[in-house]
Parts: C-alpha cells; sequence; structure tokens
C-alpha cells in the first residue's frame, strides 16, 4: 500500500540552501563587519567590538530609526489606501480594461528610482514645476517650489510602491466571490457598508501583504530622501549609504543596517500577523 | 393576496435575451419552484426579482407597489445563493445575524435572535463555530437561517441543494418545505431538479429560452402539459407525431379515437399525442409496434418498443407484466382520458 513515496526529504535543502546562500551568509558577513575595529581614514580589521552599535544607541539615530519606519509606514498606508479602492474597481472592469492598467502599472515599475526622483525634483520645483501651472491658472500667487519637502517624498515613494501594492492585491481581489457582496446587498447592505463590512474584512490578509511589501520596499529607498526630502526626512537607508560610502564607515554602516533589518522583520511579523488574525479569529 | 408579481419582465445581455417577457402572479405564503433546464434563465429571473439585476424592460411589484427601481438592499428580501456566499471572517451567529447588524439592532437582542434562527434550522451550539468548520449541510442551513433573519417578505434560493448528496437533499427538501410551511413566507426556489420540484412547489413555473412555458401546481403539469416541452420535462412520456383532425388523432398509419376525458390542445393538422409510459397499455388492438427492450426494474417492467421509427415505453407493475418476448410484434393502446394532443 505505501508503494507512493513520500516527497524525499533531501529535497527541503534546497530551499534551505537558497536562504543560506542569498541570505544567511550576507547577513552573517554584515554581522561580522558590524563588530569590526575600524581603522579612522582607512577600511577595518577583524575583531569583535560593540562601538559601532554603542554609536547607534543615541537619541539622534533614535530619531532617524523612527523617521525612517514613519516615512516607510507612512507611505505603505497611503499606496494601500489607494491602491485597494483603485483594485476593486479594476478588478469590475471589463478584461480588456483590466489588461490595458495592468500593462500600465508594469511600465511604471521598470522605473527606477533615480529617474522618478529627478523627474519629481524638476516637476516640484519653482523653475520648471507644476508650481508655474497654478499660478497661471490663478491657483496660488507665486509659483513655488514643492521640493524638498515631506510632500515631495511621500509622492516619489507613494509613486514607486503603488504599482506594487495593486499587483500584489490583484490576484485575491479579482478572485473575490462576487455573490458575497451581493448577499450582503440583500441583506440590506448599501454599496459603502458592503465595501466596509464585506470587502476590506475579507480581504484583510491581502491588504496586510500589500502594507508590508510596500513598506519593506520604501524602508530600502536611499536615494528618494536625498534627492526630493530635506535631511531630517532622510532615513536610515540614507545614513547607511553615507557611512558605507562617503564617510568609508563600514563597521557602523553594518550595525546600521543590522539594526534596520531586525526592527523591520519585527514589525513584518507584527502585521501579517495582524492581517492573519483579521481572516481568522 | 398577491405578493409578487412580475410583469413583462425581459432582460437581454446584448443580443441574447436571458429572460422573456415573463408576467407571474403568486400569491402570498406560497412556495414556488422555477424549473428548467441549464441556461434557461431561472438564475437571471431570480436576480431580477432580488433587485441585483436591473430588467431591460418590464416590472416587479411587491404586494402590489412597483419595486422594480428599488435598490437590492432596500427591498427586505432573503436570498440563498447556490454559492451559499456565508462570509468567511464571520462567525457563524455573526453570518446569520449580518442583517439585524445592517439595520442596527442592538447586540443582545442580535444575539438572541441569532440563537432562535440557529434553533429553527436545528443547529444549536455552533453559533461560535467558523464557516470553514462546518460541513456543506450545516453550510447550507446557516445560509437559510440568514435569509430568514430578517421576516423577509420575499425569500429566494438558487439551487440551495445542488452541492448536497442525494440522502442529505432529500431530508434538506423537506426540512425546507417544513419551515416555510411554518413560517408562511413567500419563497421563490430555482432548481433544475424536476424530483426536487414536485417535493417542494405549491406552484411549479417551468421555463425553457428565457419563456415560462407553463405555470400550476405541480400535478396539473403533469397531468395537463401545455406543450410537448412540459410533457417532455416533467416526468417521462411518449411524444408520438401525428395528425388530428376533430377528435380523431391518426399515428402510424391507426386512427384513434378521443375520449372525452382526453386533452386536446393542438388545432387541426400536424399534433403531438402524449402518453405517459403508465398509460401506455399492450392490447390485442391497436397501433402496431415491435419490443426493441425489456427490463425489470423490481417494483415495475419496463418494455421498450418500436412504433414506425419512434421509441415509445410501457411501464407495467409487476403483476400486470404482459407476456412479451424481444422482437414480438404488438398492439398498443393508450388509456382513454389520459392521452393530450398538443401542438406540433
Ligand atoms: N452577465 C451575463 N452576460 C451575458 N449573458 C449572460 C449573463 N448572465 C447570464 N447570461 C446568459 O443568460 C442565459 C440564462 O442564464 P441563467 O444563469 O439565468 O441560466 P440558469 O437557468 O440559471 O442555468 P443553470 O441551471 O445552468 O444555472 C444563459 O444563456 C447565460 O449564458
Ligand atoms: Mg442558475
Amino acid at each position: 500500500m505505501s508503494a507512493h513515496r513520500a516527497t524525499p526529504a533531501w529535497l527541503a535543502l534546497i530551499p534551505a540552501a537558497w536562504l543560506a546562500v542569498f541570505f544567511l551568509i550576507p547577513f552573517a558577513i554584515m554581522l561580522s563587519v558590524s563588530v569590526a575595529h575600524r581603522v579612522p581614514g582607512g577600511f577595518f580589521e577583524p575583531g569583535f567590538e560593540i562601538d559601532s552599535y554603542a554609536r547607534l544607541m543615541t537619541p539622534f539615530f533614535g530619531r532617524i530609526l523612527m523617521t525612517s519606519v514613519a516615512v516607510a509606514a507612512g507611505a505603505a498606508a497611503i499606496c494601500v489606501v489607494l491602491a485597494f479602492p483603485f483594485t476593486v474597481i479594476l478588478a469590475g472592469m471589463r478584461a480588456r480594461g483590466q489588461t490595458l492598467v495592468l500593462v500600465v502599472l508594469l511600465a511604471v515599475l521598470s522605473l527606477s528610482e533615480v529617474i522618478i526622483g529627478f523627474s519629481l525634483s524638476t516637476l516640484l520645483s519653482r523653475t520648471a514645476g507644476v508650481g508655474n501651472l497654478l499660478a497661471w491658472a490663478g491657483l496660488i500667487a507665486e509659483p513655488r517650489a514643492y521640493t524638498p519637502g515631506l510632500f515631495a517624498l511621500m509622492l516619489g515613494l507613494c509613486y514607486l510602491g503603488l504599482p506594487y501594492a495593486v499587483l500584489v492585491l490583484y490576484p485575491p481581489v479579482s478572485r473575490l466571490d462576487p455573490e458575497l457582496g451581493e448577499a450582503a446587498r440583500i441583506m440590506g447592505a448599501s454599496p459603502l457598508r458592503v465595501f466596509w463590512t464585506v470587502t476590506v474584512p475579507v480581504l484583510r490578509a491581502p491588504i496586510a501583504g500589500a502594507f508590508v511589501l510596500v513598506f519593506v520596499f520604501t524602508l530600502g529607498a536611499y536615494l528618494l530622501p536625498q534627492l526630493l526630502g530635506r535631511p531630517r526626512h532622510w532615513t536610515l537607508s540614507v545614513h547607511i549609504t553615507d557611512q558605507a560610502i562617503f564617510q568609508s564607515n563600514l563597521p557602523f554602516a553594518a550595525a546600521m543596517a543590522v539594526v534596520l533589518l531586525l526592527v523591520s522583520l519585527a514589525l513584518v511579523g507584527v502585521s501579517l500577523l495582524l492581517g492573519r488574525g483579521g481572516a481568522r479569529a | 393576496m398577491t405578493e409578487l408579481s412580475l410583469r413583462g419582465l425581459t432582460k437581454r445581455f446584448g443580443a441574447m435575451t436571458a429572460v422573456d417577457d415573463v408576467s407571474l402572479d403568486i400569491p402570498e405564503g406560497r412556495f414556488v419552484c422555477l424549473l428548467g433546464p441549464s441556461g434557461c434563465g431561472k438564475t437571471t429571473l431570480l436576480r431580477l426579482i432580488a433587485g441585483l439585476e436591473a430588467p431591460s424592460s418590464g416590472a416587479v411589484l411587491v404586494a402590489g407597489r412597483d419595486q422594480t427601481d428599488t435598490p437590492a438592499h432596500k427591498r427586505d428580501f432573503g436570498m440563498v445563493f447556490q454559492s451559499l456566499a456565508l462570509f468567511p471572517h464571520l462567525s457563524v451567529a455573526e453570518n446569520v445575524a449580518y442583517p439585524l447588524a445592517i439595520r442596527g439592532v442592538d447586540r443582545a437582542t442580535r444575539r438572541n435572535r441569532a440563537a432562535e434562527l440557529l434553533q429553527m434550522v436545528r443547529l444549536p451550539d455552533l453559533g461560535d463555530r467558523r464557516i470553514h468548520q462546518l460541513s456543506g449541510g450545516q453550510r447550507q442551513r446557516v445560509a437559510i437561517a440568514r435569509g430568514l433573519a430578517i421576516n423577509p417578505r420575499v425569500f429566494l434560493l438558487d439551487e440551495p441543494l445542488s452541492a448536497l448528496d442525494a440522502n442529505l437533499r432529500e431530508h434538506m427538501q423537506m426540512e425546507l418545505r417544513q419551515l416555510q410551511q411554518r413560517l408562511g413566507v413567500t419563497t421563490v426556489v430555482v432548481t433544475h431538479d424536476q424530483k426536487e420540484a414536485l417535493t417542494m412547489a405549491d406552484i411549479l413555473i417551468l421555463m425553457d429560452g428565457g419563456r415560462v412555458q407553463q405555470v400550476g401546481a405541480p400535478m396539473e403539469l403533469y397531468r395537463d402539459p401545455a406543450n410537448a416541452f412540459v410533457a417532455g420535462f416533467i416526468g417521462n412520456t411518449n411524444l408520438l407525431r401525428g395528425h388530428l383532425r376533430g377528435r380523431e388523432m391518426a399515428v402510424a398509419g391507426t386512427t384513434l379515437t378521443l375520449d372525452d376525458g382526453d386533452r386536446i390542445k393542438a388545432p387541426d393538422g400536424p399534433a403531438i399525442l402524449s402518453v405517459r409510459p403508465e398509460d401506455t397499455r399492450i392490447a390485442a388492438r391497436g397501433v402496431p409496434a415491435r419490443v426493441t427492450f425489456l427490463r425489470d426494474l423490481g417494483e415495475s417492467v419496463q418494455v421498450v418498443m418500436d412504433m414506425d421509427g419512434t421509441e415509445v415505453t410501457a411501464l407495467f407493475a409487476p403483476r400486470d407484466r404482459p407476456d412479451v418476448s424481444l422482437g414480438d410484434s404488438v398492439h398498443l393502446a393508450f388509456e382513454p382520458g389520459r392521452r393530450v394532443v398538443l401542438p406540433a
């Protein structure tokens, strides 16, 4: 009867090996660098000291970490809030329209952070930006710049994150049984209440998934905060780049990266738990 | 009193007419079965009644008031979908109480009512379960309880039992019927299973090609079909092409004289004679035929014959088993008073 053999156990080694090669080993190297001894003006030599971490335990870096998390979470929240109704409407469109919109979204994905950053900083500038258009239309008195600033930064991050949010939400939203909403209609729910009492709660897990993806994605953005934000909006990613490339302080950069990784892992875990809890409990 | 009226209800999807000029009056408290082959427009008609689909023309009246333009969520109907459409994010009790929550009923009242409804469908103690923790039959009951939560004016069900196995299905048919009788709610059930329709319905509506073919009590449709489609769809029947002149019906070269009890629903000319297998007899004289198949079904004996190229089935009780065997030439007679002549 047991002619059917179970999947060989060693098969599980393949994903494990992948994880090790592409994630664990680089992470181990980063960990070892983060505790290495820095040679001022030069590189670093192997060692074990927690100086880099100690330097992070200051209100200054605490604030930067908070800023990073807040900026990424804010961008992720805005993206999900915009992407969810957008995707629900998209999934209700006829097939050709859906394909067209998805193609456009994929095209936006092909734009790099650099292109988006420079385009937006031109578009929002005083001399060549939308300010001129608004002044010309008489909406504002004088053309003005909208960059650098939090608004410009958020705009850039959302532009970057929105297609991802839509693409993550699209499959579960389009698979949603339309009869669920119709049943709610018959039971007395207006279309808006159907959205809030059925569509959103049923899709809580994918919504959390989209949030996590955009959050992690924007947390890693290091060009846009420099191009579109003020120094106080600089995220940890910017400082990591700065330390690693311009200050040649690899141990400190590695220490920041480790902290950022752990913090984001913790937040991702919490978000996913919340999303799953919504679908089950 | 007429509870639900449809007036010339028509629904077109592009060039295709799914529901074609349907007019009906359904008295209050009746159990109506909407029966017909797949794709005949049953679901579409039910959705038109519910307000989920806007008619191309025609009107839906509830207790004499035109509701055609009333949105679905303001009609106070109950509905059970083919997929049941139970909410996975709510518990069983919350599902059942959803229409009450939408209407702003307070939590305590909701809980009591949910318990009462679950008691009614014989699922007490399951209120805290999740939908995915229920069996198919239990889900069915939850969907029915939810549909009845607000004491709807009209209760609509789209093939509610089609996912269940035969035993449970028969059981649920009886249960649904008893529940409906107890509550007296006007109910429309879509089904394509004629046995199910015969079990449950006060009124049977038989549809084909988007049109209503006949409306009436189940036995009425069985005994007195309006056309060949109805005769063939409800139960088994032999449909014999022939020619009608006055009370004379010529079938396969033999002329039959029709009786007072026989129903003539066709004008003179080409017509179809419909006779049920149990009203078909083997006799000394009559229409000649040849036995092509014989089988003993236990409770009855089935004889299939070839009558001038048309297959005719006769059904006998075991003790009336005719003394024939395969290939025999026989003569067929049709029970006077049970013959129906239909338009060709
Ligand atoms: N949204 C739609 N767009 C186009 N055609 C449709 C649509 N809905 C239904 N139809 C067509 O209308 C006809 C009736 O469909 P309907 O679903 O009412 O059939 P039904 O009697 O419920 O069949 P079944 O027993 O298989 O459920 C079918 O030919 C179907 O293809
Ligand atoms: Mg159907």
